[in-house]
């Protein structure tokens, strides 16, 4: 039986969830990053305060890095609000999910409970195992040097080798036998030497020793990771640096969708065929087996202005719709995008204009789906509140039996409702960060929309936790 | 009397107390996108300037450029590039009647006339009694109402205003926008064309509005927005579903025409014309000055139709609601204080007094004045 407790604990955890897949404490397009933090830290206590084993579990479900480095400290800030065994659940999740992190963020961590004078056992425990799990320590030392030398002093460790040298005494020693570390110290006088060090290392390392950019990225191509590669795609044409370019149908789909994005216009209908391809072969990479499974689908796409995101987080929405146009495209089997501006062409869009959510539901409708994604911020306004109506009148309506399933993505948190902004009671929204993990948010909008109690949810957490904890396979991660 | 012909209304966008209405053009006004050619025929004094992409009528902002040749007025949005900011834009002398300045005060923004309506108000019956009547002092009858200052706001120091505007969405086609600030009107805004609209959107916040809207946006909490609500009832396909959405729009609309901005709409208006480009007339009109209505002071550039394709207002604060209305007043009684007194139904010391009040004392000659405060108090 489900008490109206549950019914709370319910709904509080998919807010949470919703909030910490969505928010990255970064300004957005209505609220400004201090206010995105005041809420978000709002959010992370109190749940963490009601619900700690759910507050821990979190940590299995595709947060954000941002959200799970918060959960992780206020874990570990927290540690003797909870019980042992408790405890050890939650050192093994965190020590999970730091794998997954990238390390600058684990670092960055590492820093925050430094700073605080966080220093327990169990979190020194954590320190340790993540850096003895580090296959490349001398890699780390170069690159987040500062970083890796105060989770040394606050971990109370030894660094192995010629490592706790390079790190505290660098000048103490003539050359050093790791390759990347004696690189390092050549860098300093020696132009040849950064092209051995990672990029950003490099690059500091290139002004200072005035090497111009179209020859320092010509020569540093080779140590470019996918990401940085994918950021450097348009200084690189600009100077003429074949090298660099990248290949794209490699990239990971949302990442793809902000650069092509970043294109003007004109750009983007000239390289039509090449950045369609990329972003399919993405797509379909992405769907995997489910590729064309998913029936009849109508999906309602926002470009209006406030998909333009912030300074911040430029585009980001509007890039969430165009990875969303693209991954239901290779899902479904046959496939209708519905732009509110009424724009055909995917490629070209661009964030202007109004949101006329509740007319472009209909047109939606009228094309009879058995599946209508929305993907919006939920600010509708042309009229305002139309499309709840519109969404709430159709299913008491006329279509009561749930034929159709309606889910709404919701790119960004709305600050000021610890949430993110929804459409209906009638319809499950859900918070999206990169496409790439719409079909299992779709699935985790199913509890929102009332069908799932506590129980289930409690259980299918078990089950992502189980699997989580389980699987020895490192996620691709972007 | 004001129309918002060949204008939609579209729904409002609400942030905190300041309502944004949207107003669409189905198809915009070309001919004010003044060519080249145009300029030579139907303005002379408009130096042409083949780097010119486009232009369209603005009155401030980018205007008013001191220079050797005297005021100018920019005309307007002009697009240019790197290489053409070097040069002045193309503008249009006008004719003002006195210099134009504009001084910052502590936490207020004075302005002396920055444009054309604020002007067409300032200088109402500037030229002072016309008539020497032995009521008026000497410094009234040699110089008028010389120096006529009033005060505004600044568009960044209404609370609320800059987010507002911010992350306002700009429809497609819009043309127009009528801004309330707590639900009451501050300035309704038409341009020619959609392009123009979108250059100038980020202006408004440097427009000035009248105390009455600071104190609104200061005091008022959020408005609430006008949710669309549909009847379960009339409902049973799709089609009426459809039927019902579309019944919004046009509820929303007749209910803003007609509720909203009847204020602007219905008042009655002094119309003067400025100046005539082919069949576009540039005008600024006055308003009644009355005391239960709300008064727009503003420019409009009318087509031959009459209908607007621009529009520019300014609501007047109470304070000079009241000065302009004494000075009518006043004017329409060839400056004699006593058949003015009659007209209001007041004493003539009363009405001097009135005079006082509203900060045009010094229009009445010193020892008149100060026996008519002599009477007040006893």
């Amino acid at each position: 039986m489900e008490t109206a407790a549950d019914l709370v604990a319910a709904e509080d955890l998919l807010l949470f969830v919703n909030a910490a897949i969505t928010s990255t404490g970064q300004r957005e397009f209505h609220s400004d990053a201090a206010e995105q933090q005041a809420s978000l830290e709002f959010l992370h206590e109190y749940v963490r305060v009601n619900y700690r084993d759910l507050y821990a579990a979190a940590l299995a479900l595709d947060v954000n890095d941002h959200n799970a480095a918060l959960i992780a400290w206020n874990l570990l800030i927290s540690a003797g609000e909870a019980t042992p065994e408790q405890r050890r659940l939650e050192g093994r999740l965190i020590a999970r999910r730091l794998e997954l992190l990238p390390p600058q963020r684990v670092y960055r961590l590492f820093r925050r409970l430094r700073r605080a004078g966080v220093n327990n056992r169990r979190t020194r425990a954590i320190m340790r195992d993540w850096l003895n799990s580090r296959p490349d320590l001398a890699f780390h030392a170069v690159k987040y040097r500062g970083l890796l030398k105060e989770a040394f002093r606050h971990a109370h460790l030894k660094p192995p080798g010629e490592l706790g040298d390079f790190l505290f005494q660098w000048r103490r020693r003539r050359r050093y036998t790791t390759p990347v570390l004696d690189a390092w110290r050549r860098a300093h006088y020696e132009r040849e030497a950064i092209y051995r060090l990672p990029y950003t290392v490099a690059e500091g390392f290139a002004a200072h020793h005035r090497i111009p950019r179209k020859v320092f990225l010509e020569r540093i191509e080779p140590n470019l990771t996918r990401l940085e590669r994918l950021r450097l795609q348009e200084t690189a044409r600009e100077l003429k640096v074949d090298g660099v370019r990248a290949d794209l149908t490699r990239m990971p789909l949302t990442r793809l969708a902000g650069y092509v994005l970043s294109l003007p216009p004109s750009t983007r209908a000239e390289r039509r065929e090449e950045l369609t391809g990329a972003l399919r072969a993405a797509a379909r990479r992405t769907a995997g087996d489910q590729a064309g499974r998913w029936g009849r689908v109508v999906a309602v796409l926002d470009d209006s202005y406030s998909s333009s995101g912030s300074g911040h987080k430029r585009r980001r929405p509007l890039a969430v719709a165009l990875a969303c146009h693209f991954l239901l495209e290779a899902l479904a089997g046959e496939y209708t995008p519905l732009w509110l501006s009424g724009r055909r062409d995917a490629l070209l869009a661009r964030p202007y204009g109004a949101t006329p959510l509740g007319e472009c539901i209909l047109d939606a409708l009228e094309l009879a789906p058995e599946r209508l994604l929305i993907v919006s911020d939920g600010w509708d306004n042309a009229p305002p509140g139309l499309a709840a109506e519109v969404l709430r009148v159709w299913r008491s309506r006329l279509d009561p039996d749930g034929r159709c399933e309606v889910v709404h993505l919701n790119p960004v948190y709305d600050a000021e409702g610890y949430d993110v902004r929804r459409l209906s009671p009638a319809v499950p929204t859900a918070g999206v960060r990169n496409a790439e993990n719409m079909p299992a948010l779709v699935e985790l909008a199913r509890f929102a929309s009332g069908r799932g109690g506590l129980a289930e949810l409690r259980a299918h957490l078990d089950r992502r936790v189980a699997a989580f904890l389980g699987e020895t396979r490192l996620g691709e991660t972007c | 009397m004001l129309t918002l012909d060949g204008l939609t209304v579209r729904p409002a966008q609400v942030w905190g107390g300041v309502r944004l209405v949207p107003l669409i053009r189905d198809e915009p006004i070309e001919g004010l996108r003044l060519e080249p050619e145009l300029y030579e025929e139907a303005c002379g004094v408009v130096q042409v300037d083949e780097r010119t992409c486009y232009a369209s009528y603005i009155p401030h902002g980018f205007v008013a450029r001191w220079s050797a040749e005297g005021v100018s007025a920019a005309y307007g949005t002009q697009l240019r590039g790197r290489t053409e900011r070097r040069y002045l834009p193309a503008r249009m002398a006008m004719r003002f009647h006195r210099r134009m300045a504009r001084r910052a005060d502590t936490g207020r923004l004075r302005f002396l006339p920055l444009h054309l309506a604020m002007e067409g108000y300032l200088s109402l019956h500037f030229g002072g009694p016309e008539i020497a009547w032995e009521e008026w002092s000497r410094e009234a009858l040699r110089k008028g109402l010389s120096p006529r200052v009033e005060e505004a706001y600044h568009g960044a120091e209404i609370r609320g205003l800059e987010d507002a505007l911010r992350i306002f969405e700009i429809h497609h086609g819009q043309c127009g926008v009528l801004l309330y600030i707590g639900d009451a009107l501050a300035a309704a805004f038409i341009v020619p064309h959609p392009a123009d609209y979108r250059a100038l959107h980020p202006t408004l916040l440097q427009d000035m509005y009248g105390e009455l809207l600071y104190h609104h946006a200061v005091l008022a909490t959020a408005v609430p927005d006008f949710r669309a609500a549909i009847d379960d009832a009339r409902v049973r396909s799709l089609a009426d579903l459809r039927a019902e959405a579309a019944r919004q729009h046009r509820e929303w609309a007749a209910f803003h025409d007609s509720a909203m901005a009847a204020g602007l709409l219905e008042g009655e208006y002094t119309v003067e014309e400025v100046y005539r480009m082919g069949p576009f007339r540039l005008s600024r009109f006055l308003p009644s000055f009355r005391r239960d209505a709300e008064n727009h002071i503003g420019e409009i550039i009318t087509d031959q139709a009459g209908r607007p394709a621009y529009l520019k207002t300014f609501r007047l604060s109470r304070a000079q609601v009241r000065r302009g209305r004494l000075l009518t007043l006043l004017a329409a009684h060839d400056w004699r204080l006593s058949a003015a007194a009659e007209a209001l139904g007041v004493p003539e010391h009363a009405l001097g007094m009135r005079l006082e009040a509203a900060g045009l004392g010094a229009l009445l000659r010193r020892d008149l004045l100060e026996r008519f405060r002599a009477r007040a108090r006893r």
